[in-house]
């Protein structure tokens, strides 16, 4: 394989798509498998008009559960593979990736993520939450990044990697249809030059030596005789899972520590919540914000202590509560009140943040009024 | 102690005896598939992948590298093998559900696309592990647990000729082959020739072996056999149907 990446750092301006191709280039990805589906056709397209300068190489598969499959073989096979889908190949990509999972494979999916179900929207939502963190016949041991920006998803992809071949969980890069097709100036670079250590991938299947007389055969599955099998198995990856977690769980927050309400967001809407939250600190009022930068593993320490320590906790999100379900898991047992802003399929403006988070503000100075209950 | 009939090299004694049904036709597969990795002395470079159902139960069957995936999905793994690390020789086994039913889309782009990998499937004209439902392959009026009257080639449609569909859609290069656990010197013919087509790499090699399944057919070794050699032949024709610059209809 080619070893000629990125020399040297480049300011660049293209969209998210593209910034994901050159991010796999950087991260010595070897081998893409895919199946198109919008919006997050521009990852092949890039991809296979990079590849052949790079000496990497590319299947366009009959669909995504093959798409799903193959990349788990490449990976078994000791390359680094991976692959991208949106929607409704988000929904068979969980097959795959539930085997991925039992068999701890580190493959790479990165989501555009699209409305839903099938092919309502082919632009954007923040709908594949739920599916995408806690997706599939096994217990959700996923790590999933949600990136925010196009910087994010070049440092995410490269990161992705690294993460998936360190603890072989299957690693996921949450992205965005506005995130996967519009463009945005950002920083490409080579990750040795800014200290990031490349994980070299190893094979699982194909080692050298004769097997049975070199060596024990390899042999991997995910079919078990007994229940008890099956729970021994499951508990010992869980509870390495949870070791594993608070290292690889990242946040951002600002202005938690003296907020009486703390707006909670993810991917492109922590934009908006952002903005917002500093237009409202120019104007005086008591807000902050806070970021899941990993929905899976969550910051579960950090949530407990912003539900301890804030009265008012508003979760915003382009889903019905895909975000706020697994917040509110983790912030269980706090004194927070947690409302939300939930805008299904589409946009959220920082006016649109500010102007819920002021109304907030207000009724929480007004001492609540009982109505007296009427009967028929 | 009566002498023992030698196991191939490439199995794992070690998981012996297998965990098949008494009377089941993926032993014999599976013994002249060891026999052929044997002789072509290809157990080095050789990744076995399984299917779901019956065929699972081969996961550990042998020292080989071996990767058990999920139902009909053996195909695209070992796809994703081969075209990570082309000089592995990767053979995906796998029974009547995982190649004509769920996995069909698989096999049928692996086919079109002349993916040069060996795919062997067990054709014993039901689903085994999950209790003896209506395969792709059930023969008209053969009784299963979902065809209890017999199955109705008006209702749910004749059944799939694997190999003569995978032999129309395949580019030059392929070999296809329809064998049966009743004719063993065709079967380990024809289980060799696809794994030397995909060391030569020619392009996909397939081999459908008509196999038993006294459990669910409910048969005595006696019907077993007569169910195979004069039921399943009839409507399944044994023979080689495509080779690269072979003869077709010849085999050893």
């Amino acid at each position: 394989m080619s070893e000629k990446t990125i020399q040297e750092e480049k300011r660049v301006f293209m969209t998210g798509n593209e910034v994901v191709a050159w991010a796999a280039i950087a991260a010595k990805a070897d081998i893409m498998y895919g199946y198109p589906i919008t919006p997050q056709n521009e990852i092949m397209h890039y991809w296979t008009r990079l590849a052949p300068k790079y000496n990497k190489t590319f299947l366009q598969t009959e669909d995504e559960l093959s798409a799903g499959f193959t990349t788990v073989g490449g990976v078994m096979a000791g390359r680094k593979a991976f692959t991208a889908t949106a929607g409704p190949g988000n929904t068979l990509m969980q097959e795959p990736m539930s085997m991925a999972e039992m068999m701890r494979l580190p493959t790479v999916v990165v989501i555009q993520q699209r409305g839903g179900p099938s092919t309502a929207t082919v632009i954007y939502s923040q709908q594949e939450v739920t599916l995408t963190t806690l997706g599939g016949n096994g217990e959700g041991m996923r790590i999933v990044y949600s990136t925010a920006n196009h910087q994010e998803l070049y440092d995410y992809t490269i990161k992705a990697f690294n993460t998936a071949w360190k603890y072989r969980f299957p690693t996921f890069v949450l992205g965005d249809g506005y995130q996967a097709k519009m463009r945005e100036p950002l920083t490409m670079y080579k990750p040795e030059e800014r200290g990031v250590q490349i994980i070299e991938p190893q094979a699982f299947v194909g080692l050298a030596g004769v097997p049975g007389r070199d060596r024990p055969p390899a042999h991997h599955r995910n079919t078990y005789n007994l229940e008890e099998e099956l729970y021994e198995k499951v508990s010992h990856d869980m509870a390495e899972f949870e070791r594993i977690a608070p290292e690889v769980a990242e946040f951002q927050a600002e202005n938690t520590d003296d907020a009486e309400l703390v707006v909670v967001g993810h991917g492109v809407v922590f934009r908006a919540v952002r903005e917002a939250v500093n237009n409202l600190r120019e104007q005086g009022h008591k807000v902050g914000y806070f970021r899941p930068v990993t929905l899976r593993p969550l910051p579960v320490q950090q949530i407990k202590e912003l539900s301890a320590g804030v009265s008012k906790i508003l979760v915003v999100e382009s889903a019905y509560g895909q975000l706020a379900r697994l917040f509110k898991e983790v912030a269980y047992g706090g004194t927070a009140e947690i409302t939300h802003l939930f805008r299904p399929g589409i946009g959220i403006t920082a006016t649109e943040v500010e102007v819920r988070v002021k109304g907030l503000l207000e009724t929480g100075l007004r001492k609540p009024r009982l109505r007296k209950a009427s009967v028929g | 102690m009566a002498p023992q009939p030698k196991m191939p090299r490439s199995w794992r004694a070690e998981t012996k005896p297998h965990k098949f049904c008494p009377g089941c036709g993926h032993g014999i597969i599976l013994k002249f598939l060891g026999e052929a990795i044997d002789e072509l002395e290809i157990h080095d470079k050789v990744v076995f992948g399984c299917d779901i159902g019956c065929s699972l139960l081969s996961w550990d069957f042998f020292n080989l590298d071996s990767v058990q995936t999920h139902h009909g999905r053996t195909i695209p793994v070992m796809t994703g093998i081969k075209r990570a690390r082309p000089e592995l020789i990767c053979i995906a086994y796998m029974g009547d559900g995982g190649g004509y039913s769920i996995g069909a889309q698989h096999m049928v782009a692996a086919a079109a696309r002349n993916e040069k990998i060996t795919a062997i499937l067990a054709n014993n004209t039901q689903y085994a592990m999950t209790g003896g439902q209506m395969a792709p392959t059930t023969l008209p009026g053969q009784k299963t647990e979902t065809s209890p009257y017999g199955r109705d080639p008006e209702v749910t449609g004749y059944p799939l000729q694997g190999p003569e569909m995978v032999s129309a859609i395949t580019p030059d290069g392929a070999y296809v082959a329809r064998s049966s656990i009743g004719n063993l010197r065709q079967l380990k013919a024809a289980l060799k020739k696809a794994l030397e087509n995909q060391i030569n790499g020619n392009g996909f090699s397939f081999v459908e072996a008509l196999s038993s399944c006294p459990t669910n057919w409910r048969t005595n070794a006696k019907d077993t056999w007569s169910f195979i050699e004069n039921e399943m032949s009839k409507q399944f024709k044994v023979g080689e149907i495509k080779a690269p610059g072979a003869v077709q209809g010849e085999v050893g």
